[in-house]
């Protein structure tokens, strides 16, 4: 067996992961994040907040309920059934940079924590900034063309 | 035909042996089998690799303490792990006053140390050593994949670092014997999926397997077990059906240790333990007793390791793996 012909038995023989269980569990616990972010935006805008500024805040709740679920141990457990559920909210951001930065603290504040703390979260960083970059420069020459709206 | 099987006109006996799990370890299938074990993992230490460490340093003070031999005694001390630089080894034995040889193999270590003592021992060259490795799931995960807490999915091929380390004291007394050892060589089938090392490593372990039978003449059925460590359910089921396509079939005494030290299913570890301490704490808890007690007699263990480099992989390489052999027997 060649190693095209290994690859393709390895591939056929592989127990694929359940996707239609993980896509059911990563639309109910995303979704119920999701719901839950929402409640926060009405509770804010209840006691009198502007919208822009409870968006921002239901984000940073988020991120902070997430980054402490992380520290108690408790996101992996939840992450491991919810798959994307978790890891496309702003929640999965938050974990990928808090979780490193609990693994490198023995490695000190500098070179570990300060170092590495976005290996995970750094493609999402860079590129997001990029991106957004390229689309604010896509955005300008288009209100230049058509006119701002 | 060039011989390659290892002949030791000098058999080196196992004196003793000594093990040291983490809980996960401790509450699998072999849990009472075990020598020490640790609740939270950390054997009192503040960091994973530390404690990896400090498990290779009780598993060698425990087998030493077994064996009846102090540390200066043994002649030569072979031991390896996963971490960089072998540095969980070379930490654990600085303690020790004896010379040092550090090994990698990944997870075929504690093969490719018995079958390195045995080599030493059966030149003549030296009369004892000591074999020690370990592997730590907390240790291993952060080097080779992701943070602890990191919130993520396995693949169900994936397999699950063993945190655990066994030592082996080798010399003139004992119940079990090495007589032969083959020294595998590098095998790269292309596989380059972290998730499934099996694969990667099957192909390595029937190519020595099957050079084994080819030149020693002897069947499956001259053993009680053919023991693989650590190939998990996935490499297990790819050496069981490639090497029956090829007329050899081991599924009625092939075992594996990576899926002898977990309840797969109910512990939820995907395809089985991995790591260089998790066929060291199979062989040291269950195998060897049970050749020693005489319910097994003869049987060969290939330690199989996966030589992954995380680099390696990112820059689009393989994961090449190496299978050693050696046949161990009881004796009276």
């Amino acid at each position: 067996m060649n190693e095209k012909e290994y690859g393709e038995y390895v591939e056929k023989r592989a127990k694929k992961s359940p996707i239609i269980k993980n896509c059911v569990f990563a639309f109910l616990i995303g979704g119920a994040i999701c719901t839950l972010g929402q409640g926060f935006f009405h509770l804010y805008t209840h006691f009198g907040m502007e919208e822009t500024d409870a968006r921002t805040l239901v984000s940073i709740t988020l991120i902070f309920l997430a980054s402490l679920l992380t520290g108690l141990g408790v996101f992996d457990n939840i992450a491991r059934i919810a798959g994307a559920g978790t890891l496309v909210p702003i929640t999965g951001f938050s974990n990928a940079v808090s979780s490193q930065a609990i693994d490198t603290k023995s490695e000190g504040y500098i070179l570990g924590v300060g170092a590495k703390i976005f290996t995970i979260a750094g493609p999402v960083i860079l590129y997001g900034t990029v991106s957004g970059a390229i689309y604010g420069v896509i955005y300008y020459f288009a209100c230049l063309i058509w006119g701002a709206k | 035909m060039k011989k390659s099987i290892l002949k030791f006109a000098r058999k080196p006996r196992i004196v003793s042996t000594y093990s040291v799990v983490g809980h996960l370890e401790k509450e699998g299938p072999l849990g009472e089998c075990f020598d020490e074990y640790c609740k939270d993992d950390k054997f009192g230490k503040e960091s994973w690799e530390k404690a990896e460490s400090e498990m290779q340093r009780r598993a060698l003070c425990g087998a030493l303490k077994k064996s009846g031999f102090i540390d200066t005694e043994l002649d030569i001390l072979l031991a390896g792990d996963l971490l960089n630089q072998c540095i969980g080894s070379n930490y654990a034995l600085s303690n020790f006053d004896t010379g040092f040889l550090g090994l990698y193999g990944a997870c075929s270590t504690c093969s490719e140390g018995l079958l390195i003592g045995s080599c030493l021992y059966g030149g003549g060259v030296i009369n004892s050593c000591a074999v020690v490795t370990s592997s730590h799931y907390c240790s291993s995960e952060r080097q080779f994949r992701f943070p602890l807490e990191y919130g993520g999915q396995r693949a169900p091929t994936a397999q699950w670092t063993t945190t655990g380390a066994g030592a082996f004291i080798l010399g003139d007394s004992g119940r079990v014997e090495i007589c032969e050892a083959l020294v595998g060589k590098v095998i790269d089938k292309g596989i380059n999926d972290i998730n499934n090392m099996g694969a990667a490593m099957a192909p390595a372990a029937i190519n020595t397997l099957k050079r084994y039978f080819l030149e020693s003449e002897k069947s499956v059925s001259d053993f009680d077990l053919i023991i693989t460590g650590d190939l998990g359910f996935e490499g297990s089921e790819i050496l069981k059906d490639l090497l029956l396509d090829e007329g050899i079939d081991i599924r009625k005494n092939h075992v594996d240790c990576g899926l002898m030290v977990f309840e797969r299913e109910k512990q939820d570890v995907h395809a089985g333990g991995s790591g260089c301490g998790c066929s060291a704490i199979v062989m040291a808890s269950n195998i060897i007793p049970n050749l020693e007690g005489k319910t097994i007699k003869d049987v060969l263990f290939l330690g199989t390791g996966a030589l992954m480099s995380p680099m390696s992989l990112s820059q689009g390489g393989t994961i090449p793996a190496v299978a050693h052999l050696v046949r161990l027997k009881s004796v009276n």
